[in-house]
């Protein structure tokens, strides 16, 4: 037996450390479709009870919208439930295509390539269009799978401060011998809820003849005037060079990615992308409820008019009550704690109030920078809102935290 | 602090501490695990020692560990300029 106690017992010792370290990820079960009040079993065990839900990326409440549903229904009905294959030998349909199309007709690009996830879009892209005579300099901020799509890629890896442009330039300056330059970085990130410089990122690509590469997950379908992106919001909507997304948050919130971009890319990663080239096909039935979401924002602003409405609106009660919150313009709210221990027992005291938010704590944000992010959604309702705010008063006049300052708040930081 | 450390320190203050924010840095401070230099940020910090004192440090001594503190990075250095004097 290969899988001696030996081994049993180290593999025991470092999940043991994970747990000591206060870093142990447990799931909690959801007995309902996801929405802005869900049903949740936890601890494991015992009987779901009713919470609203303040950290889905559900930011449309489109994850289960009649309509997504129901389209979703006739794509299983009409193209089945699954492609086995790849895409290249005989897992392509034409609603694969067509959301392709209607992607790139939305992220105003000239082609897209669905992906299995946003991650694997991420992981493929870079290996797929850069050699070792390129360099990739990336804000220090961005999602782990940019950061991975990086490791696996043999052109010179490099990092700019956060959002720090005058940082970018030196760098663009310093790898002004390279092949190819590119940069990269999250239209939001999603730890902080800012928004990324892209005017002034595509200013300066244009200036030192660099590529932008945009990871729009937390912004496509919502962020700008008609939800097209940070780009939108930052004024260079069709400027940018690669932007990959998912379907996985705003968009239904089911799964799949894609890379959308100039046309030449998106034609190598078709040719070369490790991610694209083995694995499945995105499943019809996800493909058709993307379409119909896509019909929908396409249609009419009013979710993500609601959404903006509902950030605004949770802000000022957070603040109101006398939390440190992140400044910000985004349905990525951060509620600032400093302390790991205090984010913990917050988010525990929370869901005993009834709200489902979740603690941050290093190594996901910076050491003495632990938080909990909540995330907004078209699919709450005022009421919602006031009825979560009252439970975050609750918890925080119990910790003496509201009203004391920043100053005061971090210097109660213990980790 | 040695030279080597003093040229490392305003480095990583000029690489990695955000700016208009005040850290004092001093030869035992924990880059790494204390998260002011991630490790995939690590990468520009080991570029930037290659080239200003014309060694080649390998992957595998390139670990978090061996970064985690300036008094750790001068050890490294040291080391390995030897080992380029050792190999001419």
């Amino acid at each position: 037996m290969a899988f001696s106690e030996r081994v049993r017992i180290s593999y025991q010792n470092e999940v043991g450390a994970i747990r000591t370290a206060g870093l142990f990820k447990e799931e909690r079960y959801i007995h309902s479709p996801q929405a802005a009040g869900i049903e949740v079993e936890f601890p494991v065990g015992s009987p779901p009870r009713k919470c609203i839900n303040i950290c889905a990326n559900n930011y449309l409440g489109l994850s289960s919208h009649p309509d997504v549903i129901a389209a979703a229904h006739a794509g299983l009905d009409n193209r089945g439930y699954g492609m086995s294959s790849v895409r290249f030998i005989c897992g392509t349909q034409d609603i694969h295509r067509e959301l392709e199309k209607r992607l790139t007709e939305f992220l105003g690009t000239e082609d897209t390539l669905l992906f299995p996830s946003c991650m694997d879009a991420n992981a493929g892209f870079f290996e797929a269009c850069l050699t070792d005579q390129d360099v990739m300099i990336a804000d220090r901020l961005v999602h782990a799978s940019i950061v991975d799509g990086m490791r696996l890629c043999k052109a010179m890896q490099d990092t700019f401060k956060h959002s720090d442009m005058g940082h970018l330039q030196a760098k663009l300056l310093e790898h002004h011998d390279k092949r190819m330059r590119i940069v990269i970085t999250d239209g939001v990130f999603s730890m902080d809820g800012d928004t990324a410089r892209l005017d002034e990122m595509v200013a300066l690509a244009e200036e030192h003849d660099a590529m932008v590469f945009l990871d729009d997950s937390h912004a496509t379908g919502f962020i700008g005037k008609t939800g097209r992106g940070t780009h939108e919001r930052r004024g260079v909507f069709g400027k940018i060079d690669v932007i990959t997304t998912t379907l996985g948050k705003a968009l239904g919130g089911a799964s799949g990615g894609c890379v959308s971009g100039r046309r030449e890319l998106v034609e190598m990663c078709r040719q070369r992308a490790r991610p694209y080239l083995f694995s499945n096909s995105v499943p019809p039935v996800i493909v058709a409820g993307a379409l119909k979401v896509l019909e929908l924002i396409g249609s009419t602003t009013e979710r993500r008019d609601k959404l903006e409405w509902n950030a605004q609106y949770w802000r000022g009660l957070l603040k109101d009550a006398g939390f440190d919150v992140k400044e910000g313009d985004t349905p990525i709210v951060p509620v600032m704690l400093y302390d790991a221990k205090l984010a913990q027992d917050f988010a525990r005291e929370l869901f005993d109030e009834g709200i489902y938010a979740v603690g941050f704590f290093f190594p996901v944000v910076p050491k003495g920078q632990a938080r909990i992010r909540t995330q907004l959604s078209a699919a709450h309702e005022k009421h919602h809102l006031d009825t979560a705010i009252e439970a975050f008063r609750k918890v925080g006049n119990k910790h003496h935290i509201l009203g004391i300052g920043r100053k005061e708040l971090m210097a109660m930081c213990v980790a | 602090m040695n030279e080597i450390g003093k040229v490392v320190r305003d480095y990583v203050i000029r690489e990695y501490v955000p700016e208009g924010e005040e850290r004092e840095i001093n030869e035992t401070t924990p880059l790494i695990s204390s998260g002011l230099v991630d490790s995939f940020s690590m990468v520009s910090l080991l570029r930037f020692l290659e080239k200003k004192y014309a060694i080649h440090i390998p992957d595998a001594d390139a670990t978090p560990e061996a970064f985690d503190t300036i008094e750790r990075i001068e050890a490294l250095v040291e080391r390995f300029q030897k080992a380029t004097v050792g190999s001419v």
